[in-house]
């Protein structure tokens, strides 16, 4: 079974959500990235999510913009992330790593070789901003072959026709985009979150995780109520751009985050 | 190749707009339904009387087609090979090409019933092009700029403001049009209810490479017929500048088929391919995803986009669009580069020569027309497309002149 079902398993047995942080690896500085994601699972993270520096990220917003920036200002690619997810696996070898971006870098690599090297370093799943299910026929049956689960989004936008179509190709589970926009940018809508998860629900039997516009306890908490997973990003990339000059204080600092948002998510659970 | 290119209209793009294996719909999910929805709109619209009625006065009353084409005799006799034919395109309103597209665009906009219109724009033709039918049609225009571009182009800007268009320079990145495509998705990512997106090249997601070429083809259309009429016969050749390449593929898409006629696309090699400081994806790039679709890219072997350069903004965007890539790979046309140096020259000698100042970009074009020339026969033909003209670039060259206005 995939880490990633495992942990799914397992939260719906104790009736819990699962807290998803994302930060960009090589971001502010390579070496910080896995102590960074080692101090995110001891203060609550289930499953993470690690982002491949992109030079055009046309999905994100200025916050992951810059993180993907000063990544690359340290030449950080795909191969190092992946080394990255290998080092963390030495010391982790039950929390699911999801590497989310951008299409070229994968095409870039080849899928195959992408995939071969993925499932060495312990990757769990993939998400491809760019790449619909229009366009992903040959990269799903690669990602298949190897065990990686390939993530799919749906938006607000998205009809109920087209999420079952997605659902289809969905594996691990389904991210749900909550705001029209670009990541870190808006607040969500929890009512009209619940009214989308519902036709999705109907759909599919994938749990169901939802992001972008979610930035402190409170929206962790609302948006618990209705999902099976919480996703957060630019709040914590924000906290790492503020952290760029003492690097020593950055692990402790991001676990303080993302620990609030536990709490809050937790407290909700319980009234389940 | 004959047989490919007998099929070749009916068989690029396919349904999924794929060009071979370039094109495609790669965005993100939210803009999905928005391109299926303008796919749907413009099926529904390029076959139909009234919309193409619309769109033929507008061409004819308000752009000032169909655009001449002109026998630069001077020119032939001193390069002392082929004549010499120019497609003028810098004569439609607003100096360039662009516009033929951005009129099509704006009647579909019209009829989505969309009220506000965004565009990403290099040298500031197409954003200026696209100001001017959102200013007919009075809506709200939003313009994103490279801010490197906004500096270099600035009279251009100034015309978009006073078209009422709001310019947003875009600093990210290498800030120039790669940019403003990013800032532009973002853009309509955000606001996808009431925004129409007038991409300006032959690139994005699908339908807009199908889209913008079907717009740009009016080019080639009257080209073939003005040269049957003026010279009894066919080019022998073509040439036209390629930065996302829709001047270029409104010129050769006509021709395709006529296997006779030989086709020259033209890159920007800025200081030399040589000197990595260039925007050549087609002669020194490879396959990759940015923008929407797989096609040629300027791109490391990780798979970044790197930062290109050309003396001409409109040429200095690190992909193309993807029905190039195609026409490279079968060998029905041929892509070659010149440099700032080349294309500067050749903006001068047709200044001085024929009386006609040329865009920077179309310049390149010409360039590369004075290394071909010469070297065909006094009764071949070369067609060349002149898609837009120089006055946007005054500061540019008097700058390097070592003058200031």
């Amino acid at each position: 079974m995939s880490r990633i079902k495992a942990c799914f398993d397992k939260l719906k047995a104790d009736g819990q959500t699962a807290l998803i942080p994302y930060i960009t690896g090589g971001d502010p500085e390579p070496w910080v990235t896995v102590p960074m994601l080692h101090a995110l699972v001891d203060s609550g993270a289930d499953i993470l999510e690690l982002g491949v520096p992109f030079s055009d990220p046309m999905s994100d917003g200025p916050v992951i913009q810059k993180a993907c920036e000063r990544a690359l200002k340290n030449d950080v690619t795909l191969n190092h992330v992946l080394d990255m997810v290998a080092l963390f696996r030495e010391k982790d070898n039950e929390t699911p790593v999801v590497l989310m971006g951008y299409a070229n870098p994968l095409e870039a690599m080849g899928y195959k070789v992408f995939a071969e090297k993925a499932q060495r370093a312990g990757v769990d799943g993939v998400l491809t901003v760019d790449m619909p299910p229009e366009e992903s026929d040959e990269f799903l049956s690669i990602m298949d072959a190897h065990n990686i689960d390939s993530i799919f989004l749906v938006a607000p936008t998205t009809s109920p026709e087209r999420m079952a179509k997605i659902a289809q190709y969905a594996r691990g589970f389904i991210y749900y985009v909550s705001i029209k926009g670009v990541t870190g940018t808006a607040t969500l809508d929890v009512s009209e979150v619940a009214e989308k998860l519902a036709l999705l629900k109907e759909r599919t039997d994938l749990p169901l995780g939802v992001g972008f516009g979610i930035r402190d306890g409170k929206s962790a908490a609302a948006v618990s109520q209705v999902a099976d997973a919480v996703v957060v990003g630019s709040t914590l990339v924000r906290c790492i751009e503020e952290h760029a000059d003492r690097l020593e204080e950055l692990p402790a600092a991001l676990a303080g985050l993302l620990a609030e948002m536990r709490h809050a998510i937790n407290a909700q659970d319980m009234t389940k | 190749m004959a047989e490919q290119l007998d099929n070749y209209y009916d068989t690029y793009p396919d349904d999924d707009g794929h060009f071979g294996i370039y094109g495609g719909r790669f965005v993100g999910e939210t803009l999905m339904e928005a391109i299926y929805a303008l796919e749907e709109a413009y099926n529904r619209y390029k076959d139909d009387p009234e919309f193409q009625a619309e769109m033929d006065k507008d061409l004819a009353d308000f752009v000032g087609r169909p655009s001449p084409l002109y026998h630069a005799e001077n020119w032939s006799k001193q390069l002392g090979g082929a004549q010499i034919y120019l497609k003028r395109e810098d004569l439609n309103h607003t100096g360039a090409h662009k516009v033929n597209n951005t009129i099509g665009q704006a009647l579909l906009a019209k009829r989505m019933g969309k009220t506000r219109i965004i565009a990403e724009t290099g040298a500031g033709q197409h954003g200026v092009a696209t100001a001017t039918v959102a200013a007919r049609l009075g809506i709200e225009c939003v313009v994103y700029m490279g801010a490197e571009d906004v500096q270099r182009q600035a009279q251009n800007v100034y015309r978009m403001k006073l078209l009422g268009a709001t310019v947003v320079p875009v600093e990210s990145g290498s800030r120039t049009l790669k940019d403003a495509l990013n800032e532009a998705l973002r853009d309509w990512v955000t606001n996808v209810d009431d925004t129409f997106y007038i991409i300006g090249t032959v690139a994005g997601p699908h339908p807009y490479p199908e889209m913008v070429r079907d717009f740009q083809t009016i080019i080639g259309r009257e080209a073939r017929n003005q040269i049957l009429k003026s010279a009894g016969k066919l080019p022998d050749a073509l040439i036209a500048c390629i930065g996302g390449g829709s001047n270029a593929i409104g010129l050769f898409h006509p021709f395709i088929a006529d296997e006779d006629v030989a086709i020259y696309g033209v890159e920007g090699a800025g200081h030399g391919i040589e000197t990595g400081e260039h925007s050549a994806p087609l002669c020194a790039g490879s396959p990759g995803v940015l923008h929407g679709n797989r096609t040629y890219l300027m791109q490391d072997e990780n798979g970044q986009i790197i930062e290109t350069h050309s003396i001409s903004a409109g040429l200095d965007y690190p992909g193309v669009g993807p029905e190039h890539a195609l026409l490279k790979d079968l060998g029905r046309a041929q892509y070659v580069s010149v440099t700032d140096d080349e294309a500067l020259q050749a903006f001068h000698d047709l200044t001085r020569i024929e009386g006609i100042i040329p865009a920077l970009e179309s310049s390149h074009a010409l360039a590369y027309a004075t290394k071909l020339a010469p070297t065909m026969s006094p009764d071949q033909i070369l067609l060349v497309n002149l898609s837009g003209r120089g006055d946007k670039d005054m500061h540019t060259v008097a700058a390097l002149a070592g003058l200031s206005f």
